[in-house]
């Protein structure tokens, strides 16, 4: 017997029952794009994650003071030493393969202009800050080297301040008071959207470092010096060197732990991404469950069909069909019905992300793996489930078969 | 001895064992069928008609004995070998019709080609299943489903599919046990047709009036065959069915 005439069995066979087929394609149909729109889900994640650190800029190095982070300066024996002046201006001259450096402080502040006024973070940064955090400027211009010097009282805006602020006016060479005193804008930044947290990070006044210390914070040391390395080949290096260095202007002894974390864009990179793809997989794996579950329902309905369709099966085999037909043709159906419900499972499952990402604002991604890799799951299922079905179809005698009642 | 007889059988034994219970439903039947003869097998109720008939018709395998189909002894045929033969050689027609439901005529009859070892296109499935239903005389009910037919058409659909392959052999058990008298002789005109023209058909039938259609009548009593005898007084299918019309147009008149 020839291909095609098993084909044409098993697909006339199948519409014989259009409704048994329709339901039983439904199990695959739903494990398959479930499958689907879980790892689109989990891979736009992913890529969301990936793209926001890289926001914050490239083969950036940050180094943070721990003392800053536990708020608790110079207490003591193991509360460390704070990121000074000097440790920023010893960094920047002693460090090989850096592209750029800036310090920050931050402050919370009022910021009025008119009689308009917004509550903000106020960041001290250098002259080198968007360069090191890959932020670029949409109008104006940063402040310079002079101005850090000189401590000067120059602002540049983050845009939901510059809106708030302004309205739609050009903000650029307007004045603005914080905390009651006057500052030039000279500049707004380019809107950069929420975070992965969902907080604005356009809610920000940029000042230079040396003006904030001055005038707002009143403080002597940063909470944190980022520094960008010429390439990422140079990361490992930089991190050694800045490291040694901080030890031994802390006077750390030998053995005892930094007083100061060191955090690479690169490794938060794999960290938050791994993150990510552990969630994937978890989103995949439930959803494989139910693609299993639509495997079962298909093995139910052909050993269901197989009693059912005895007789049939009885009459065939009266005409001339050897077991290996009837084995299959069952087979056949099964794969039919698994595959057939997989390719509709893969379009509701790129509708379904596509839904997703136009309702919820998530960022979905269907990638090719995933859906060769449910089409191929679907089709062993088919073929998994469909096997025992129709080798007891196969198995029945002719003469039992037609007496069936 | 130009050919073989379609049928040969020898001591032919089949014991079904039910339980503690061994019934003998075939008790050492001898029996040779030459080429173009049309049998009736006759006999009271479980006697061991079917079961004859299902072991000739390799449904079945027999307990003892020897069958040999055209020259060719069965007994030495692996299971997918006697499908082969089921296909090609052998066409069934049955009591209860037996066809596909939810299926048309047309794709019935198609069957036994789908099956068939030689791969036909669908083109020629189509002409050659389109010709046994012409043969019957239903090519106008091709697209119809068994459910949409009347007891006499499902059968000539079945008559139809036994035929498509064109085999040596038509294995009929009560063809006509189901349906009435005017169209069991149409059943029984069909079956005079086909031997005319060279078929050899064996059949099984409880009334005696439908074994006069045939040429040789078969009596089996308790699984041994007890008559085997020509049909003396033979009827014409053809002439009985325009008796019927003649009566019919006296009635009408
Ligand atoms: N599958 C079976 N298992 C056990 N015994 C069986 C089986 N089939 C038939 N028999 C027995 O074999 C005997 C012959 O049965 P068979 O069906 O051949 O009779 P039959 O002549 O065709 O009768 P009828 O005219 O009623 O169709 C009966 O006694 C029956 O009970
Ligand atoms: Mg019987």
């Amino acid at each position: 017997m020839k291909f095609t005439a098993t084909w044409t069995i098993a697909l006339r066979a199948l519409r014989r029952n259009p409704m048994r087929t329709g339901l039983t394609m439904l199990g695959i149909i739903i494990g398959v794009a479930a499958v689907i729109a879980m790892v689109a889900i989990g891979t736009g994640a992913k890529a969301e994650v990936a793209a926001s650190i890289e926001q914050m800029g490239q083969n950036m190095v940050m180094v943070i003071s721990r003392a800053a982070r536990s708020g608790r300066v110079h207490l003591g024996g193991d509360s460390g030493v704070a990121l000074t002046k000097q440790d920023y201006d010893a960094i920047r001259q002693e460090v090989a393969g850096l592209a750029g450096a800036t310090p920050e402080v931050r402050a919370s502040a009022q910021v009025a202009a008119g009689n308009q006024n917004v509550n903000t973070t106020i960041y001290g940064v250098s002259e080198e800050y968007p360069a090191v955090r890959a932020w670029r400027l949409e109008r104006g211009s940063h402040f310079t080297e002079t101005d850090i010097r000189g401590a000067a009282k120059v602002a540049v805006l983050g845009q939901s301040v510059a809106t708030n602020l302004f309205g739609g006016g050009n903000p650029v060479g307007q004045m603005i008071r914080i905390q009651h005193a006057p500052y030039e804008v000279i500049g707004v930044l380019r809107a950069k959207g929420a975070n992965m947290m969902g907080r604005d990070q356009d809610d920000l006044v940029l000042v230079p470092w040396t003006s904030a210390m001055v005038r707002l914070t009143g403080e002597t040391s940063f909470r944190s010096i980022s520094v960008q390395a010429e390439s990422a080949e140079r990361i490992p290096e930089v991190v050694e060197q800045i490291t040694t260095l901080l030890r031994q202007r802390h006077r750390i002894p030998e053995g005892r732990e930094d007083d100061f974390l060191i955090r690479n864009m690169q490794d938060m990179l794999e960290m938050a991404t791994s993150t990510a793809q552990t969630m994937t997989i978890l989103l995949g794996a439930i959803a494989g469950v139910s693609l299993l579950v639509g495997g079962i329902g298909i093995m139910n309905i052909m050993l269901v069909s197989v009693t059912e369709r005895t007789r049939e099966i009885g009459v065939r085999m009266a005409v001339g069909a050897r077991s290996a037909d009837i084995l299959l043709q069952f087979l056949v159906e099964a794969v039919v019905l698994s595959v057939g419900g997989g390719l509709f499972g893969i379009g509701l499952g790129y509708g379904t992300a596509h839904l997703v990402s136009a309702k919820f604002g998530w960022n979905t991604l269907v990638s090719l793996d995933s859906v060769a890799l449910a089409f191929l799951f679907s089709a062993v299922i088919g073929i998994f489930f469909g096997f025992y079905p129709a080798r007891k179809a196969a198995g029945l005698d002719p003469i039992e078969a037609l007496r069936y009642e | 001895m130009t050919c073989p007889p379609v049928i040969r059988l020898e001591a032919l034994d089949k014991v079904y064992q039910t339980g503690e219970v061994a019934v003998h439903a075939v008790r050492g039947v001898a029996l040779t069928v030459e080429k173009g003869e049309f049998a009736a097998v006759m006999g009271p109720s479980g006697s061991g008609k079917s079961t004859l008939m299902n072991l000739i018709g390799c449904l079945d395998r027999p307990t003892g004995g020897r069958y040999w189909l055209d020259g060719e002894e069965v007994g030495a045929l692996t299971k997918s070998e006697l499908s082969r033969v089921r296909n090609q050689r052998l066409g069934f027609v049955f009591q209860g019709f037996n066809l596909l439901a939810r299926t048309s005529a047309l794709e019935n009859v198609e069957l036994p080609l789908l099956y068939s070892p030689h791969g036909h296109r669908a083109r020629e499935l189509r002409r050659r299943s389109r010709e046994a239903l012409e043969r019957v005389g239903l090519a106008d009910r091709a697209g119809h489903q068994p459910s949409q037919l009347s007891g006499g058409q499902q059968q000539r659909v079945a008559i139809a599919r036994a035929l498509v392959n064109e085999p040596a052999l038509l294995l009929a058990d009560e063809p006509t046990g189901n349906l009435d008298t005017r169209t069991s002789i149409e059943i029984m005109a069909i079956f005079q047709e086909l031997n005319r023209k060279g078929m050899t058909i064996l059949m099984v039938t409880h009334e005696p009036d439908i074994a006069r259609y045939c040429r040789r009548e078969i009596v089996m009593r308790d699984g041994r065959i007890v008559t085997d005898r020509p049909v003396a007084d033979r009827l014409e299918a053809a002439d009985e069915l325009a008796k019927w019309r003649g009566t019919a147009m006296e009635e009408r008149a």
